[in-house]
């Protein structure tokens, strides 16, 4: 009887509970189904066991290659990631509960994105931080969608810097609406300064830049968001939370929404998810924000307290004028990154960013060392950067896979003329050992 | 609780991180450099690990409690299936996208595909998304693939509106007024679905799309829905399928078959993933084969001799709706949830999850009103109108089942049921808990009636009690203060 061991009913007990309703099958509870429309087939498979389960998933997780030695970025990063984080997250009091609807019975839930919010707003030096978004393309997506609305204006002007993933979402978002999206083409791996400002007018409801850049190129934005200002916009940057242990926040920089993809904190590659995405703002846009926010109150006693606040915002109270659709987030994996965050530590955060920092700059000064090879910009950069190859990137990646290397992401794909750049990423994770054997095989592999 | 950031002391550290074995790099310019740390907290691995294990003691869960929410399918998450995301965690998203790199994800690449077979077979669609990363964003996605359609139909300007009915979940109008329609709302009849009559008259060619939920949030599945998709269809709309409620019909009806050209389905809802204190969900999206050309980039195909190969370069797609391939831990979990019940553990899901809720719909009915009295789905909706007279609202009942161990059911929703209980058991409880459970609703009941105060005054268990909205949302303290 029991196909599903999760269903736990005895015949018996399914017998008292259909004479309670007043039927004889379970069958007849189907009923108000017509039976012109019930399906004919189902074509699944028969079930298995709970071995028979993980022993075929392990079979298909062996189908992947294993063991690679990754220095690809492109969005996604393979940092270390503390023990706890799997432990305290993998607490089910956390990860079987939902959306903390009833605060009373959720303060764990509650305060943790209490926490997690407060974590993203002295990363980002930002005011207000929501309760998490998807991932960091779609957060691009929603903080592009939150500046029209704060602006009233129609047109959103991006850096082709910024990954190529994460504009293809953002104009995916807009492609319905009487949007215009107009994205600037890099120059030597920079925004093109001279083209944004011709293109600043009073029809820009936001710029969008990405620090550090597809490229890797790390951007002083200060000037640019005073010209942004200047021109009634909003300057939204996506930016790489590992790398704001050392770099200037968006809050100094004058940024006045951040986002970002927070897998690099305590998340797992996992083939592209699930990660988060982040979104903070000054405090004034805090009503046009997306998403579930936590607030601090207290109870009847005067016991301090969290709870989900400003929902009037949310799809569930305001429907189609909601600021957003977004109803289940990415709270798990926030949660991941507080604890990541917290375990790390304000200090720890900036040494692991120099870490990381100074393993890409070995890795790009042996590198550029290689006939032939020589880095695209001449900007400063963080764990990533870009080699202009003798030879189209795409044959040397193949070549270099094949080797258990995988040497980076290559440009040809994403930007025209750029079939022979490579973005190379080094985390904490590349030993010194590994950089070597990688600078090895790229020799080899240009020399034939 | 003390905040994470009051137990922090300058100088601890929770981990401690590889040394370097390369040179210092040269200091960058101090123009790029932040001016003083991030206030992130400082704590011993032993302060972090109570910290966070006495925060998720403060926290009612599917593993620790009866969790009958209603439209959220908070049912048993299996053990197994986290131990099989884990196989999957070292796995680079880009190595895909590298040329050469299919060759090395096969595995990864064949899942998501045979994955998207399984749900289209449910479903009965043509082909499956897996791309959306939760419910609302299947939605989103999937009304953009509607309004590609219509657009290369030439009817982009002429398709305005979308078409709800009153009950829908909230996110349905939502999804639709982002992806940039309008939205007209048909009022729910007596019999418990979408007026058709009121239906009939909404209905324009200027309507791009109906989207309905079936059953739909008050547990009841529609009658009429082949007649309502015919009525939209010959106003050239399409039909779309909110899957949230996929749960109570698997193998008994398939949305494709009545009708429906888009469906999204909730893996964390319906296919055992679990919930994560709101997320990650996710939402994948079916689609009948006109939509086909439509769906997001990269696309996984199979090839003749069954290698599995992205498509990148499909000039009519909607392009993408996420970085990557969507949330694929989740999928790994609803994947390995499906191939151990099979066909026959899926179809029994539906019947007792639909058998639970009938029972405990029965079991309550004396006690409280049920406006729409007839044979449910999955979940049913009662309203607190007779505890009403005696001064006790939904709300006072929800928090008197915390005092007594219960997550309480959905309340206030669907918005068109005064004072909603919305309760759903879900098929992975066992009588004796739902029994439980039915005693502690008559008591609240009856409570109401004799003694109203104990439930205004409720909950009292709890490490705090009832709190202060209207100051949460007036003060906006959502950080803490450095």
């Amino acid at each position: 009887m029991n196909d599903s061991h999760y269903c736990p009913h005895t015949p018996e007990e399914i017998q008292e509970m259909l004479s309670a309703i007043g039927v004889a099958t379970v069958e007849e509870l189907f009923a108000p189904i017509p039976a012109a429309l019930r399906a004919k087939t189902l074509n699944l498979p028969p079930g298995m066991s709970e071995f028979e389960t993980f022993s075929r998933m392990q079979a298909i997780s062996g189908e992947n290659r294993q063991g690679m030695i990754n220095f690809i970025g492109g969005g996604f990063y393979d940092h270390i990631i503390p023990a706890a984080v799997d432990h305290l997250s993998g607490r089910a009091e956390f990860y079987t509960a939902y959306t903390p609807y009833q605060p009373e019975c959720s303060q764990g839930t509650l305060q943790a994105l209490f926490e997690y919010q407060t974590a993203i707003c002295r990363l980002t030096g930002l005011d207000v931080s929501n309760a998490s978004l998807y991932d960091g393309g779609t957060a691009c997506a929603e903080a592009a969608m939150m500046a029209l609305r704060v602006t009233g204006r129609n047109k959103i002007v991006v850096d082709g810097c910024v990954s190529p993933f994460s504009r293809q979402v953002l104009k995916t978002y807009l492609f319905n609406l009487d949007v215009e999206v107009v994205e600037i083409a890099p120059q030597n791996g920079l925004l093109n300064r001279a083209e944004l400002t011709a293109l600043l007018d009073e029809s820009v409801a936001a710029v969008l830049v990405q620090n550090p850049n597809f490229f890797g190129s790390v951007e002083d934005f200060t000037a640019l968001a005073d010209q942004v200002h200047g021109a009634g916009a909003l300057l939204i940057g996506s930016v790489y939370p590992i790398a704001l242990g050392i770099l200037k926040s968006p809050g100094e920089t004058g940024i006045d929404i951040a986002v970002g993809d927070g897998q690099c904190l305590g998340n797992p590659l996992s083939f592209g998810g699930p990660s988060f995405g982040f979104i903070a703002a000054k405090k004034s846009f805090i009503r046009n924000m997306p998403g579930r926010i936590v607030g601090e109150t207290v109870d009847r006693n005067g016991k301090r307290g969290y709870v989900l606040t400003l929902q009037a915002r949310e799809q569930h109270i305001k429907r189609h004028k909601a600021t957003s659709n977004i109803c289940s987030n990415q709270g798990l994996c926030a949660l991941r990154g507080l604890i990541f965050l917290s375990s790390v530590g304000k200090e720890g955060l900036a040494e692991l960013a120099q870490l990381n920092r100074d393993k890409a700059e070995y890795a790009k000064a042996q590198l550029s060392a290689i006939p032939g090879v020589t880095v695209l910009q001449s900007a400063a950069t963080f764990n990533e950067f870009t080699l202009s190859l003798p030879k189209k990137a795409d044959d040397l990646v193949t070549g270099l896979l094949a080797r258990g290397i995988a040497a980076g992401v290559p440009l040809g794909s994403y930007y025209a003329g750029a079939e022979n750049c490579l973005v190379v990423t080094v985390t904490e994770k590349r030993t010194k050992k590994e950089i070597d054997l990688f600078v090895k095989e790229l020799e080899v592999a240009l020399c034939n | 609780m003390q905040l994470i950031y009051e137990q922090s002391v300058p100088g601890r550290r929770g981990v401690r991180l590889p040394a370097s074995d390369v040179p210092p790099a040269a200091a960058l310019p101090a123009t790029l450099l932040r001016k003083e740390r991030a206030g992130l907290a400082e704590v011993s691995e032993l302060d972090l690990v109570r910290h966070f294990t006495n925060l998720s003691r403060r926290n009612f869960s599917v593993d620790t409690n009866f969790y009958p929410l209603g439209s959220c399918t908070m049912k048993y998450n299996a053990k197994v299936l986290e131990n099989s995301a884990a196989l999957f965690a070292p796995y680079h998203p880009m190595t895909a996208l590298l040329p050469g790199g299919v060759a090395l994800c096969q595995g990864t690449l064949g899942m998501l595909h045979d994955l998207g077979k399984m749900l289209a077979d449910i479903t009965g669609m043509d082909e499956v998304t897996t791309q959306p990363l939760a419910g609302a964003h299947g939605e989103m996605t999937g009304i953009m693939l509607i309004a590609a359609y219509h657009a290369a139909r030439g009817n982009r300007a002429k398709k305005k509106y979308v078409v709800v009915p009153d009950s829908s979940h909230g996110t349905n109008p939502a999804s639709a007024a982002i992806a940039g329609y309008e939205i007209i709302t048909v009022p729910t009849a007596p019999y418990g679905d979408m007026d058709l009559e009121l239906f009939k008259k909404a209905m324009n060619d200027e309507v791009a799309a109906v989207m309905m939920t079936c059953p739909n949030t008050l547990g009841l599945f529609n009658p009429h829905i082949k007649e309502i998709s015919d009525i939209a269809h010959s106003h050239d709309a399409l039909m779309y399928y909110d899957g949230a409620n996929l749960n109570a019909i698997m193998g008994k009806v398939k949305p494709g078959d009545v009708g429906f050209d888009v469906v999204h389905v909730n893996l964390h809802k319906t296919f055992g993933t679990p919930h994560g204190g709101g997320g990650p969900g996710s939402g994948p999206v079916g689609v009948k084969k006109e939509l086909i050309p439509f769906l997001p980039q990269p696309r996984i195909v199979m090839d003749g001799d069954g290698t599995f190969q992205l498509e990148v370069t499909n000039p009519g797609s909607i392009g993408r709706t996420a970085n990557f391939f969507g949330n694929f831990g989740v999928m790994v979990k609803a994947y390995a949830y499906m191939i151990m019940l099979g066909r026959e553990g899926l179809i029994q899901v539906s019947e007792q999850a639909v058998l639970n809720a009938n029972y405990i719909k029965e079991k309550l009915k004396p006690y409280y009103d049920l406006p729409y009295d007839m044979t449910c789905m999955h979940e049913c909706v009662f309203s607190a109108s007779k505890q009403l007279a005696h001064g006790v609202h939904a709300i006072d009942i929800a928090k008197f089942l915390i005092d007594k161990g219960y997550h309480p059911p959905t309340v206030y929703f669907p918005m068109i049921v005064k004072e909603a209980i919305m309760i759903e058991p879900t098929e992975t409880e066992s009588k004796a808990v739902m029994d439980a459970f039915i005693e502690v609703m008559i008591e609240a009941a009856l409570t109401a009636e004799s003694n109203p105060q104990a439930l205004h005054d409720a909950p009292l268990t709890m490490p705090i009690s009832r709190l202060d909205e209207t100051k949460a949302a007036r003060e906006q303290n959502v950080c803490c203060a450095w």
